[in-house]
C-alpha cells in the first residue's frame, strides 16, 4: 500500500438536524487507490462524500487531503483541484458539450485556445467523436454519452483526485458495464485517487480496489473484497452474499456458452 | 362622408410622432427602472422565503391599486419631495408629467418581474446548483453562469408581461402631465371625437402587440437556445426604441404651456390661448386632459405657463372657502389670495361655468318659473337629477338651506344625459352647468338663484409666477377678457359635442376667435 494519503477522514461526525448523516467515521484513502464507498439510501455515502471537497461542511472531526486539512483551504479553489462526478451528469443544460467539458478550466483563468485543445483532448480520452459532440447540448445526447461528458468535465483541470456520486447507476447495463470498465482503465492510466459511492456491491467489487461499507452514519468495514467478506458484521455478509447469489442464480439459469 | 375619409384621422396621424415617442419613452424608462430594482431583489429574496413573501405582498397590493390611482398619487407625493429638496438641498425639479408617470409606471411593473424572476430562480434543479459549486464555481459565478441563464426564459415571460402592462397603463399618464398615447383616448372622449378614441386605442394596442411579440422572440430564442431568434427580437425592440427616439432629437423647446382639464370647454379654451399666443410670435402648445387636483400644482411649479380655471372652485379647493360672495367680489379676493403665491389672476373670460337648475324654457314659461324662489314652491311635485358627486357637494346643501327645496324624487345621470333627460320630460329639473351647449340645443332654461346659494364659477385666466411679469404674453391675452360671454361659450361647447371634423378643439377655437375677435 502507498504511503502517501491521498484523503483522510479522521472522527468526522455531520448532522442534519437529529440525524446523523456521518458518524464518527475514519477512513483513509491511499493514493491512486480506488475506494469504493457502498451503503443504501441514507446511509451517510453521499454526505461522506460530498465532506471532502465541502460541498458539506464537517461538525466535527478532521479531513485532509493531500496532507492539508480541508478547513485551511479555501473551498472554491479546493472544488477547482478536485473532480466531481455528479449522478447523471450534472452538465449544465445551457452549455454545450465543449463549454461543460472547460468549465473549470475557464474558471481557473485558462486561455480559450488552450482550453479547446484540452477538450479534444479528453473527448478522445472518455471515447467521445469529436466533430459529432462537441457542440452539442446535454438533451441531444444519450445517458452513457453525458456520463462520458460529466467525467471528462471531472478531468478537465487535470485533478489527482476524482469523487463520483453514483455515477453509472442510472444507466442500462451495458452501457453501465462498458463506462467502469473504460473508467476504470482512465484511473490507472492518469494515477488517479477515485472514490465512488455506490448502492450496487457488484459494482463495487468489480470497479475498486478497496470497499468501504456504511450503515445508518457508521462505516461498517473497509478493505479489500477478499478482506470484506472475513467480516463479522451481518450487513457486510448479506451485502457480499447478493452478488454470489445472482451469479450462482444467472449461471443455472444460462447455459454457459462454450462449456462442454 | 365616409368614416377613412374624415379629415380627423390626418390631424391624428400628425400627433403621432409626438404621443407615440413620449409614450415609448416613459413605458421604456419605466421598465427599466422597474427591472433595474425588480430584478435584483428577486436575486436577494430567491433563498429567503420571509422577505420573500413580504416583498410579493407589497407588490401585489401595489398592483391591485387602480392605475390611474397610483398615477395620481404619485404627483403630490413628488411635489412634497420636491419641496424638501428645494428646503434642504437648494435645489428641485419637475414633479409634473414625465418623472411621476415613470415612477407609478416602474411600480406597476414591479410584480411580474419579481414573481417570474423568484419563479425562475427557484425553479431550477438543485443538482445543478449544487454542480455549480462542485466545478468550482463562486456563489456569484453560479448565479452568472448556471441560475440566471437557467431562468432567464422565465424571467422574460414576466419581463413581457410588465411591458404589455406599463404600455397599456402609461395611456393614463395623461392627466398627470405627461404626453401619451392616452392624449387620443381623453382628448377623444371629452370631445366625442371617435377618431381619436378609436386611433389611441389601436395605437396604443398595437404598440404593446409589436413589443410583446418582440420580447415573445427573444424569450423563444432563449427557451430553444436560439441565437438567432433573441437576436432579432432585440433587433427590432431597438428599432422601435431607436424610431421613436430619433423624432424627438433636435426638438426646440417647448415656449409657452397651456394647461387645460379633462373636459371639451377646457380643450377648445386652452386651443384658444394657444392660437393666440402663437399668432402674437410667441412659441406656445397645449397639454390637455390634466386632473383637476394637478393642474393647479402644475402652474404653481411652473410646468405649465397658463389656464384657465373657475373662482368658484379655487374659492374651495384652494383656499377653503365655504362662505359665498358675489361674482367680481369674490374674483377680486381670489386675485388678492393667489397673488400671495405669485400667480397672476389676468381676468374673467366673462362667462361662468357653474351649477345651476335647469328645466325646458316652456315648461318654465307655463309653471311661472323664473327664479329658484320660484321653483321651490312646485318642487314637492317634481323630480330632479343630477350628476355623480352633485347631491354630495356644498352646492345642493346650500340650494337646500336657502330656498328650502324639497323635491318629489331625485336621480344621478351621466352628466351628458341629462340633458336629453329634461327635455323628454323624463325628469322635471337638472342641475346642469350654465356653460353646457346642450342648454341651447334642447331650449333650456338656466334658472336665476337670487339669494346667491351657489357660488360663482366665473372662468378665469391664470399665469404662473415665472410669468408674472411678462408683458408679452399679457398682451397676446388681453383682447380675450371679457369677451366670451355664456351664450357663445354654450355655442362654441355645442360644436365640440358634435362628432365631425368642425367639432374638433382646434377648429371650435378657430369659430371661437371669429365669433369674439372682432369684439
Amino acid at each position: 500500500m502507498p504511503s502517501k494519503l491521498a484523503i483522510s477522514y479522521h472522527l468526522v461526525t455531520k448532522s442534519f438536524g437529529p440525524l446523523r448523516a456521518v458518524d464518527d467515521v475514519s477512513l483513509d484513502i491511499a493514493e491512486g487507490e480506488f475506494v469504493a464507498i457502498v451503503g443504501g439510501s441514507g446511509s451517510g455515502k453521499t454526505t461522506l462524500l460530498r465532506l471532502a471537497n465541502r460541498l458539506i461542511e464537517a461538525d466535527r472531526g478532521a479531513i485532509t487531503i493531500e496532507g492539508h486539512e480541508v478547513q485551511s483551504v479555501d473551498p472554491v479553489a479546493l472544488r477547482r483541484r478536485i473532480g466531481y462526478v455528479f449522478q447523471a451528469g450534472g452538465l449544465f443544460p445551457h452549455l454545450s458539450v465543449a463549454d461543460n467539458i472547460g468549465i473549470t478550466p475557464r474558471l481557473l483563468g485558462t486561455p480559450t485556445a488552450d482550453i479547446a485543445t484540452r477538450v479534444d483532448e479528453l473527448l478522445e480520452l472518455v471515447q467521445l467523436d469529436r466533430d459529432a459532440h462537441r457542440d452539442r447540448l446535454p438533451e441531444a445526447l444519450s445517458g452513457g454519452q453525458r456520463q462520458r461528458v460529466g467525467v471528462a468535465r471531472a478531468l478537465a483541470a487535470r485533478p489527482r483526485i476524482v469523487l463520483m456520486d453514483e455515477p453509472f447507476g442510472a444507466l442500462d447495463p451495458l452501457t453501465r458495464d462498458a463506462l467502469g470498465d473504460d473508467y476504470r482503465s482512465l484511473h490507472r492510466k492518469l494515477g488517479l485517487t477515485t472514490v465512488m459511492i455506490t448502492h450496487d456491491m457488484t459494482e463495487a467489487i468489480l470497479l475498486a480496489d478497496r470497499i468501504a461499507v456504511m450503515r445508518g452514519g457508521k462505516l461498517l468495514a473497509q478493505g479489500t473484497p477478499a478482506e470484506l467478506s472475513k467480516s463479522e458484521d451481518a450487513y457486510v455478509l448479506e451485502l457480499l452474499r447478493t452478488p454470489r447469489r445472482q451469479v450462482e442464480r444467472l449461471n443455472a439459469l444460462l447455459p454457459t456458452s462454450g462449456a462442454a | 362622408m365616409s368614416l377613412l375619409a374624415d379629415p380627423r384621422w390626418g390631424e391624428a396621424l400628425a400627433h403621432l410622432p409626438d404621443y407615440l415617442g413620449n409614450h415609448v419613452r416613459v413605458s421604456l424608462a419605466a421598465l427599466a427602472l422597474g427591472l433595474a430594482v425588480s430584478l435584483p431583489l428577486a436575486i436577494l429574496t430567491r433563498n429567503r422565503p420571509a422577505p420573500r413573501a413580504i416583498l410579493l405582498a407589497i407588490a401585489s397590493i401595489v398592483q391591485t391599486v387602480p392605475g390611474l390611482a397610483l398615477l395620481a398619487l404619485f404627483y403630490p407625493l413628488l411635489l412634497l419631495a420636491a419641496s424638501v429638496t428645494l428646503a434642504w438641498f437648494g435645489v428641485s425639479f419637475s414633479a409634473f408629467g414625465f418623472l411621476p408617470a415613470m415612477l407609478a409606471l416602474a411600480l406597476y411593473s414591479m410584480l411580474p418581474v419579481l414573481r417570474n424572476g423568484i419563479t425562475g430562480l427557484n425553479g431550477i434543479d438543485p443538482a445543478l446548483i449544487e454542480a455549480a459549486k462542485g466545478v468550482g464555481m463562486t456563489a456569484r459565478q453560479s448565479l452568472l453562469m448556471v441560475e440566471l441563464p437557467l431562468a432567464l426564459p422565465v424571467m422574460m415571460a414576466g419581463i413581457r408581461t410588465a411591458a404589455v402592462w406599463v404600455i397599456g397603463t402609461a395611456t393614463l399618464s395623461t392627466p398627470i402631465g405627461q404626453t401619451s398615447l392616452g392624449n387620443y383616448i381623453f382628448a377623444g372622449l371629452q370631445t366625442q371625437n371617435w377618431v381619436f378614441v378609436l386611433f389611441g386605442c389601436f395605437a396604443s394596442a398595437l404598440l404593446a402587440l409589436a413589443v410583446d411579440q418582440l420580447l415573445g422572440l427573444i424569450e423563444a430564442g432563449l427557451r430553444h437556445r436560439s441565437h438567432a431568434r433573441s437576436a432579432l427580437g432585440a433587433a427590432g425592440i431597438a428599432a422601435l426604441v431607436a424610431a421613436t427616439l430619433v423624432p424627438s432629437m433636435g426638438r426646440s423647446s417647448q415656449g409657452y404651456v397651456v394647461g387645460a382639464k379633462t373636459f371639451a370647454e377646457q380643450y377648445v379654451l386652452s386651443a384658444l390661448l394657444r392660437d393666440r399666443l402663437q399668432t402674437a410670435g410667441l412659441s406656445a402648445t397645449a397639454r390637455s386632459g390634466l386632473g383637476s387636483s394637478v393642474i393647479f400644482q402644475a402652474l404653481k411649479a411652473g410646468d405649465i405657463d397658463l389656464y384657465v380655471d373657475y373662482s368658484g372652485t379655487l374659492w374651495a379647493n384652494q383656499l377653503h372657502r365655504t362662505d359665498i360672495k358675489p361674482r367680481a367680489e369674490l374674483v377680486a379676493e381670489l386675485k388678492t389670495a393667489l397673488a400671495k403665491d405669485n400667480i397672476t389672476l389676468l381676468g374673467e373670460l366673462g362667462f361662468e361655468n357653474a351649477y345651476a337648475l335647469v328645466m325646458p324654457k316652456k315648461r318654465a314659461e307655463a309653471l311661472g318659473i323664473r327664479t329658484i324662489a320660484d321653483l321651490a314652491a312646485h318642487a314637492a311635485s317634481l323630480s330632479i337629477a343630477g350628476d355623480y358627486e352633485f347631491f354630495s357637494r356644498p352646492e345642493w346643501a346650500a340650494l337646500q338651506k336657502a330656498y328650502g327645496l324639497t323635491f318629489r324624487a331625485q336621480r344621478q345621470m351621466q352628466p351628458d344625459f341629462m340633458y336629453a333627460a329634461v327635455a323628454s320630460g323624463e325628469v322635471d329639473v337638472i342641475a346642469g352647468y350654465t356653460s353646457d351647449g346642450l342648454i341651447a340645443k334642447y331650449d333650456l332654461v338656466a334658472l336665476e338663484d337670487p339669494r346667491h346659494a351657489i357660488p360663482p364659477y366665473d372662468a378665469i385666466l391664470l399665469l404662473a409666477p415665472k410669468r408674472a411679469g411678462d408683458e408679452r404674453l399679457q398682451a397676446a391675452l388681453e383682447p380675450l377678457l371679457g369677451k366670451i360671454d355664456i351664450a357663445t361659450m354654450r355655442e362654441a361647447n355645442l360644436r365640440a359635442s358634435g362628432n365631425d371634423a368642425n367639432s374638433s378643439p382646434d377648429a371650435v377655437a378657430r369659430w371661437l376667435w371669429e365669433k369674439v375677435g372682432g369684439r
